[in-house]
């Protein structure tokens, strides 16, 4: 036991370092279940330690509340369905953020423990970013999954109040800095708790993959100062990897949606209802439409296709059919691949779950730059449930609000067939003319329904 | 590669020209200019990491990262202890309830990834 403890700062970084290759390993599908494995080692070793090296540790209490988190754990990753990954990911983040208010606040309460000037403000940053982390993961959850309202809090009395509560948050973290007042500690825990639900609830259930990201950094930051306060280096370390995970995750979310991540956070929104009405004036334009028997006739006959999904693909549970059509057509010598768009889903990288989770080969999913200048040389581009992430007007139209953010090139294709319920718009509320080009037909029902009818049509 | 190496050799001689100004007792009860030397490397290591993760497996990457900024856990199991003898005081419980809300973070976020990356290696064959 003195031997462990003695050595502790070294098993620290073996952890540390154990931490770092799991994210490594994640760069290929091969690596990443081997890195995964090494991330729960260091987290053993990590934990093992402290409960060496902690003074007078409670074990009773620790292995309880162990065993009960392992259990809630344990069930929850067993039964979650992945379409809902994302508000799973954020009722994770939420859990962070509340375990380090709670050890910041039990830290101020500890008698034993005399906090310095400069772990004074450790403390209340690692316990304020904590306590935004946990009420804006709620609210991000409750929007993912619609227990609340995805529409954004709107009004010009929001921005003040975020300010107000900043504000307060700062002040009374300063009187607790200089006085050590811990009531002053909870007021300003509370300030920072509700400056979580005003900072996320103005933000619109579209912008959620962002926002899942970006608060996947702040819970590493959360990590990261409560490091500080108790020296630790594996904290530290471990809470900026997540850190600067998170950001890097937001940055790739918000150039595929074409947005800047300020614009995300105090822009409020694509302003959905103003461009919806905008494309409600358009003329009437003509368009092509067929059955699914016609669609799956064009595709058996064609030697490439592409498959666009999007989010309403993953919504009517179409995947698995999609994927034994797309196995039919195979056998018959088409050549068939997925493009994936970064925003398919609800966050990065959701749509390669789903997928994955349908036996896709690894192999025949594509990112958008990898696929992007093979479209002019593919015969048939199979578009479901997805609508944005195909409108050439992000290309083309200066005007588009969403001018400029990058696509997946179906208009290149020979044919596209569009796979949708109605004519309507899609989240941006804009309307796209890739559904009126000539070489396009839309098959309309619901994309699970219309994979069926493919899959029977290609059968006979 | 090249920024790293420099912004590590920054971080150094910054750390360096901090020691060599404080007088050594000082130093040793000061460590805040390590650990945060430690702090900034870790994210430029946590930066060029991260951009090597293939986009396919940004879901995982999500997922575990989530289970490692639980390693607050550390944090809680320093708070859960007995205090001037007694073993339920407002510290422990705190403690108790956060070492609780990580060890679910923990076991679920690992769990959840490797169901996850177990999708995509049926998959390779």
């Amino acid at each position: 036991m003195n031997l462990i403890a003695q050595y502790a700062d070294w098993i620290y970084l073996v952890a540390a370092v154990l931490f770092i290759l799991t994210l490594k390993g994640l760069s290929s599908p091969t690596g990443a279940i081997a890195g995964n494995r090494y991330g729960m080692v260091g987290m053993a070793l990590a934990v093992l330690v402290t409960l060496v090296i902690a003074p007078s540790p409670n074990f009773a209490l620790i292995v309880l509340a162990m065993v009960a988190g392992a259990a809630v754990g344990l069930y929850r990753a067993k039964t979650v369905p992945m379409t809902q990954m994302p508000e799973t990911v954020a009722l994770m983040h939420s859990l962070v953020g509340l375990a380090a208010v709670l050890i910041a606040l039990a830290a101020v309460h500890n008698g034993d423990q005399h906090h310095s000037t400069v772990q004074r403000v450790e403390l209340f940053i690692g316990c304020f970013i904590g306590g935004i982390t946990f009420t804006a993961s709620v609210v991000a959850w409750g929007k993912l999954s619609a227990k609340l309202a995805a529409k954004p809090l709107k009004g010009g009395w929001v921005k003040p109040v975020q300010i107000g509560l900043a504000l307060g948050m700062v002040g009374f973290g300063g009187h607790y800095f200089i006085t050590e007042s811990l009531t002053s500690f909870w007021v300003m825990t509370a300030f920072s708790v509700v400056l979580g639900y005003f900072l996320i609830a103005p933000i619109g259930g579209g912008d959620m993959p962002v926002v899942v990201s970006m608060l996947n950094s702040y819970s590493g930051w959360a990590a990261a100062g409560i490091g500080f306060t108790l020296n630790n280096s594996v904290l530290i370390i471990a809470g900026s990897l997540v850190g600067s995970s998170g950001a890097i995750l937001s940055y790739i979310m918000c150039k595929a949606m074409n947005r800047s991540l300020m614009n995300v956070i105090f822009g409020g929104g694509m302003g959905g209802d103003e461009a919806a009405g905008a494309a409600g004036d358009a003329v009437q334009k003509a368009y092509k439409s067929g059955s699914a028997d016609d669609a799956a006739f064009m595709m058996s006959n064609a030697d490439s296709v592409v498959i666009v999904p999007g989010y309403g693909l993953a919504v009517s549970r179409a995947q698995h059919a999609l994927q034994e059509y797309a196995n039919a057509l195979t056998e018959k010598g088409v050549k068939v691949r997925y493009a994936i768009h970064p925003v398919a889903g609800r966050m990065p990288g959701h749509m390669n779950v789903l997928l994955a989770e349908a036996e896709v080969p690894y192999e025949q999913v594509q990112e958008m730059e990898e696929i992007n200048s093979d479209f002019s040389n593919t015969d048939v581009v199979l578009v479901i449930g997805a609508n944005d992430v195909v409108n050439p007007a992000a290309l083309k139209d200066k005007q588009s609000p969403i001018y400029g953010m990058p696509i997946l090139e179906a208009h290149k294709a020979r044919t596209v067939i569009v796979v949708k319920r109605s004519m309507s718009a899609g989240y941006a509320g804009l309307d796209n003319e890739l559904f009126y080009l000539d070489k396009t037909m839309m098959v309309f029902g619901d994309a699970k329904k219309v994979v069926e009818d493919m899959l029977k049509a290609v059968a006979h | 590669m090249s920024s790293t190496e420099t912004v590590a050799q920054a971080a150094t001689q910054a750390a360096q020209t901090a020691a060599a100004s404080l007088p050594v007792e000082q130093l040793v009860q000061t460590p805040f200019v390590a650990t945060f030397t430690i702090f900034v490397l870790a994210i430029f290591i946590g930066y060029h990491v991260v951009w090597s993760v293939t986009p396919a497996l940004h879901t995982p990457l999500m997922a575990v990262t989530n289970a490692l900024s639980s390693i607050i856990v550390v944090g809680a199991v320093l708070q859960t202890v007995d205090i001037g003898g007694q073993a339920i005081t407002l510290t422990s419980v705190l403690g108790a309830v956060s070492v609780f809300l990580a060890s679910v973070n923990i076991f679920g976020g690992f769990a959840v990834t490797s169901r996850m990356l177990e999708m995509f290696k049926k998959k390779k064959k």
